[in-house]
């Protein structure tokens, strides 16, 4: 009960904390919409020569760019978020200070990562969409259930998005300078994800490797349950997504275990 | 700041088109000064350089994948060749790429100000923008110029298109201007830091926003977007116009066969527009105090 008040507390105040840049938020939202109108254009270009493309129809791919916008800055598709700053105490070596907290490091930042999300979906996520529903026909859903489903599928992508950088961010430990592995992440996330491209369209083997890897619980899933789109039914992609933030979120707790028993902090 | 330079730096010669013309040699060499400056410290660290300009290279690759994957299912993008889009891809691109690598930087603005180390620079005898556009200067972004170089040299193999020495000359004056019109962009958002701080992702839809518009056929967007384009931010001089020139494609706004050509007059006309809004964001500073 105790530790579940510290962790409510913990992303309570992630969330104040983005909050507090209004500003920059507005600017983000911007910058969203912007790109949305972009990639809107050129998907519509692409679904007129192609119809059906990757088994969506033109409105379904546009319904796809307003998510990926909508979720991009709240699922940390380019990375950032709790990952700079972690990386950053365990290079100064700020991290043995976290250690001898009495809360569980991943729990930490997982709350407050949590938190985070919780404002960039409200702050950054439901302004591109709306602006996208009303300048795009979209299919969004009528039924209040579809929505319902959205809403715990956008949680474990935050979730599987937050336990996939907490691995890389462990590897400063053994890595000095892990700036190169930072953009790797990005890299990984912005492309196997469905950010560029929903990984339907991706041809071949490709496609199929694509769409079982982690990255694809981070928004193609997503959009998929949001549009009924969802191989099987709305319940497997909830289950591909549980399954694998259970399995990076225990990789990220035996990773933790032999980081800080082997590892030297560094700094001094 | 012109007046605290060094005196030995800057015999000036008299008159006040000699003493302006002072200046911009001086800005540009202490700008030299301090990109060598940070470049030697680059490449201290090799191992580190070397990842980081591969993952620039790939980062920027990302798009042209994207592109690759959608000619994977389509013959023609809003009419164009996959050649057609590559040549746009690079153009765009390249320019962008540059003036990333040479005044990418300038985006810094409303991080210093917040922290107070702009006063710092004003303290200093160079200019601010020189100081600005070269801290931290990143070599690592030669890998987005490389990377749309070599796209863009893919795509020369594949155009018919007769170079004649006057195509070869529009095909630089595009780099170049382009490469001069989104450094304007650069300068234009770090200046308007100084009047909202926090608001540094917004030249972001301008800058990253633009070379992505530009990669893509003018034919793929709404027609109120390239009127925008065109008149308001003249993104679409970088690569738009000149390019459709080149490829003997019909403008889809039928404006006059000139203005393709006119990529070096507004590129002029965007820094001198740059010079006057850097100007005035640079009074309008004021010092976070405390």
């Amino acid at each position: 009960m105790h530790l579940l008040r510290l962790n409510f507390a913990v992303a309570l105040s992630g969330f104040r904390r983005y909050a507090t840049y209004r500003v920059a938020t507005a600017a983000g939202v911007f910058t969203n919409t912007v790109f949305g109108f972009i990639l809107a254009y050129t998907f519509i270009a692409l679904w007129h020569t192609h119809p059906h493309l990757g088994g969506y129809d033109q409105s379904q791919a546009l319904t796809f760019v307003w998510t990926g916008q909508a979720l991009l800055a709240a699922a940390a598709l380019m990375g950032g978020g709790f990952q700079d700053e972690f990386h950053e105490r365990i290079r100064n070596g700020d991290v043995a200070i976290d250690l001898y907290r009495p809360i569980d490091l991943q729990l930490w930042w997982l709350a407050s990562d949590l938190g985070r999300a919780a404002f960039q979906l409200l702050g950054r996520g439901v302004v591109p969409l709306a602006v996208g529903a009303l300048a795009f026909d979209l299919a969004l859903p009528a039924s209040p259930r579809r929505w319902l489903l959205f809403l715990p599928s956008v949680l474990l992508a935050v979730v599987v998005s937050f336990a996939l950088r907490y691995l890389f961010a462990l590897c400063g430990f053994w890595l000095l300078d892990a700036t190169g592995l930072n953009a790797l992440s990005a890299l990984l996330s912005l492309f196997f994800s469905g950010m560029l491209l929903p990984l339907t369209v991706f041809p071949g083997a490709l496609g199929e490797v694509a769409r079982l890897l982690p990255w694809s619980a981070t928004l193609q899933v997503p959009a998929d349950v949001l549009m009924g789109t969802q191989p099987g039914s709305a319940g497997a992609g909830l289950a591909f997504q549980a399954g694998w933030a259970l399995v990076l979120l225990t990789a990220g707790r035996l990773l933790q275990t032999v980081a800080t028993r082997k590892v030297v902090v560094q700094g001094g | 700041m012109a007046d605290g330079k060094p005196r030995s730096l800057s015999p000036g010669p008299g008159g006040r088109l000699g003493t302006l013309l002072d200046d911009a040699v001086w800005g540009l060499r202490a700008y030299g000064f301090i990109v060598a400056m940070w470049v030697r410290s680059t490449m201290a660290y090799r191992a580190s350089f070397l990842i980081m300009l591969a993952a620039n290279f790939a980062t920027a690759g990302l798009d042209f994948a994207a592109i690759m994957i959608m000619f994977a299912q389509v013959d023609a993008l809003g009419g164009f060749t996959l050649p057609e889009v590559a040549f746009l891809y690079g153009t765009s691109c390249v320019a962008f790429g540059l003036s990333d690598l040479l005044l990418g930087t300038a985006e810094r603005v409303g991080r210093r100000v917040r922290d107070g180390t702009m006063d710092v620079l004003l303290t200093r005898p160079v200019p601010v923008l020189s100081q600005l556009a070269a801290d931290r200067f990143a070599l690592r972004r030669l890998g987005r110029v490389i990377q749309g170089s070599l796209v863009l040299g893919w795509s020369l193999t594949r155009l018919e298109v007769d170079w004649t020495p006057g195509r070869v000359a529009l095909l630089a004056s595009m780099v170049l201007c382009g490469a001069a019109i989104f450094g304007c962009l650069f300068v234009v958002g770090g200046a308007f830091q100084f009047w909202a701080q926090d608001a540094s992702e917004v030249q972001n839809a301008f800058t990253y926003g633009g070379t992505t518009l530009l990669q893509y056929p003018p034919t793929v967007f709404g027609k109120d977007l390239v009127r925008g384009v065109t008149f308001v931010v003249p993104l679409a001089f970088v690569n738009w116009l000149p390019a459709l020139r080149l490829l003997g494609r019909d403008d889809p706004l039928g404006l006059p066969d000139w203005l393709d050509l006119a990529a070096p007059a507004v590129a002029l006309l965007c820094c001198a527009v740059t010079g006057l809004v850097w100007r005035a964001g640079l009074r309008a500073y004021r010092s976070t105090g405390s």
